[in-house]
């Protein structure tokens, strides 16, 4: 699941093959959109086989239990971002499995990788609002097959990227495939990596601020 | 299930992360996790520091409720969320939590209205009689201020009149900052006005002159008062004098605590309801509760106040509005809602889905356990 720029909501099977993979584009309506994504999702596996929480039920013996459940964590803006990551841990958590926490963007150089292995390094840049662009910079995969980040998330602003990217080639996102996300969370399982903390990306502290004294009312 | 369905509800529209399970009208568990503390530093709720806090607590609320109340997830027969009134960005987060919980278990969703929540609260009292129909309810709180005629909890809840800028919990917090007082400004203010005269200052009663009662009878103001506090303030540190404290507390919370009982109970009068029902976090405030119940013992009204750990925000409350909706038949909600920040009050489950079996899975087909 991920809802760090549209919502999106993936299935792949133990074999990394994509049982279903859906989205709803758009940086509102998250959370009126994951419940019906999921259902979808749910859906469209069931054809497949591959959702019941019991494996050997006599209803559907040839049914496979979901195993884990993948999150988006970022970067995104917030309240969109959380609505996903939320539902992930609570269907995880009826289901009995658990939650992978994935970067969105690696999902994002992942897809850029299987679709053409670019032998240079490549930044993936996606939207962060208040003029600021979230850049993490990628050079191939790594043993484990996980996009390698040669430079962590920053958030850059917008006036400043060319600068600081220079001839490096961008990839601009506005997007991130839920099978995707999956794809790298079931590669940190079978290597036993943790690819980050169980907090949100927000890369940025929350707005407010420490009240001064009282303003004067009276004349 | 209908007669006691067993249900879990989410709240998560303010600070408070609240997650209760409840068994018809037994409450099995009251699990709350407050983000207060964090933001005491600012004075007040900082929106973005709440849904961070509400993140992070649910899934350990949860858990910690499914212990206390020791049922398993797959028991439940239902999951409950508040849809609103409340803080958009905090909403989310509980709304994408119920979506999660319900399409995983394959359990009914019941998208439900965060004030009606609070009346439900008192249905949820053990021993208590079943509350009686109709009823005046003031529901006061941080968040909001309103006064409700609750004809049928599940069908038929009118409101009267709501704060028309802050609510009366804001008010507390704000006066309290005047005076030099933490977050959050009830306990201070009660702390502070003890051995002071509610009488030694008349502080205004918002829209309560005669021109306004016409427009907004059953309608609050509190931004005045709080700015007829600084004013007083100021005039008397510009005059050289030292601040009775005491006093300044004591006057200020009368009027907020005479304006509320006054028009509670001009509704009761006017509606022929001998009944008032308090809830919401400020009810805590005790001199309000003794003023209700005098007040309202002089007009022959009945005032009804469930356990403070109920009137302040609560997943309980949301779980027991739901049961409720579902013993009376209702359908589940679509998965199609959002949070609604101003969601009205007479919306009391929303996306009620008409083409659902009554007490339908949302999920067909998927086992569970
Ligand atoms: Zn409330």
């Amino acid at each position: 699941m991920d809802t760090s720029l549209g919502s999106a909501v993936g299935l792949i099977g133990r074999d990394g093959r994509t049982l279903a993979d859906v989205s709803q584009t758009g940086r509102l309506g998250h959370a009126e959109a994951i419940g019906s994504l999921l259902e979808q999702v749910l859906a469209a596996a069931t054809s497949a086989g591959a959702t019941s929480a019991t494996a050997d039920s006599d209803e559907h013996p040839a049914q496979d239990p979901l195993t884990h459940v993948a999150a988006g964590m970022g970067p995104g803006p917030f309240t969109g971002l959380r609505i996903g990551i939320a539902a992930a841990r609570a269907f995880a958590l009826g289901r009995g499995v658990p939650v992978i926490a994935v970067p969105s963007h690696h999902a994002a150089a992942l897809e850029v990788i299987e679709a053409d292995a670019p032998a240079e390094p490549f930044a993936i840049l996606t939207d962060a609002r208040r003029r600021e662009t979230a850049v993490t910079v990628y050079e191939g995969i790594d043993v484990d097959g996980i996009p390698h980040a040669v430079v962590d998330t920053v958030l850059v602003p917008q006036a400043d990227v060319d600068r600081k990217l220079g001839a490096l080639r961008r990839i601009e996102v506005t997007a991130i495939s839920g099978a995707a996300v999956a794809r790298i969370a079931r590669r940190a399982v079978a290597a036993g990596r943790t690819l980050t903390g169980s907090e949100p990306l927000y890369l940025r502290p929350p707005d407010a601020r420490v009240p001064t004294a009282p303003k004067r009312v009276g004349p | 299930m209908t007669d006691q369905p067993l249900v879990l509800g989410i709240e998560t529209s303010c600070d408070e992360t609240g997650i209760g399970i409840v068994r018809g009208r037994t409450l099995l568990s009251n699990t709350i996790a407050s983000s207060m503390d964090e933001h005491a530093r600012y004075g007040g709720v900082v929106p973005e520091v709440a849904a961070r806090a509400h993140l992070e607590e649910m899934q350990p609320a949860i858990e910690r409720a499914l212990a206390e109340a020791q049922v398993r997830l797959e028991d439940l027969d239902a999951v409950a969320v508040t849809s609103g009134p409340g803080l958009a960005g905090a909403l989310m987060v509980g709304i994408g939590a119920a979506k999660g919980l319900a399409v995983s278990l394959g359990k009914p969703l019941y998208a439900v209205n965060h004030l009606v929540g609070h009346i439900a609260a008192d249905i949820l009292t053990p021993d208590s009689v079943p509350l009686e129909y109709p009823t005046i309810a003031l529901l006061v709180s941080g968040g909001h201020t309103s006064l409700l005629h609750v004809r049928d909890l599940t069908t038929d809840v009118e409101l009267l009149g709501e704060t028309v800028d802050d609510a009366a919990g804001e008010a507390f917090d704000k006066v309290a900052r005047i005076l030099g007082l933490p977050y959050p400004g009830g306990p201070e203010i009660d702390r502070a006005a003890v051995g002071g005269d509610p009488a030694a200052i008349r502080f205004p009663r918002g829209l309560s002159r005669a021109s306004d009662l016409e427009k907004h009878r059953y309608d609050f103001s509190f931004s005045g008062l709080k700015t007829a506090v600084a004013r007083w303030i100021e005039r008397e540190q510009a005059a050289g004098s030292e601040i009775p404290v005491a006093d300044v507390a004591a006057s200020f919370r009368e009027a907020v605590v005479d304006v509320l009982v006054t028009k509670a109970l001009a509704a009761c009068a006017d509606r022929g309801v001998p009944r008032l029902l308090l809830g919401g976090g400020v009810i805590a405030n005790r001199r309000l509760r003794e003023v209700a119940l005098a007040r309202a013992a002089e007009a022959g009204v009945t005032v009804r106040i469930p356990p403070l750990s109920l009137c302040t925000d609560n997943g309980a409350m949301i779980a027991g509005l739901a049961a409720e909706l579902i013993a009376s038949g209702r359908r589940p909600s679509t998965l199609a809602f959002g949070a609604d920040s101003t969601l009205p009050v007479t919306e009391i489950q929303v996306a009620e889905d008409a083409g659902a079996a009554v007490n339908a899975p949302v999920v067909a087909g998927i086992e569970v356990g």
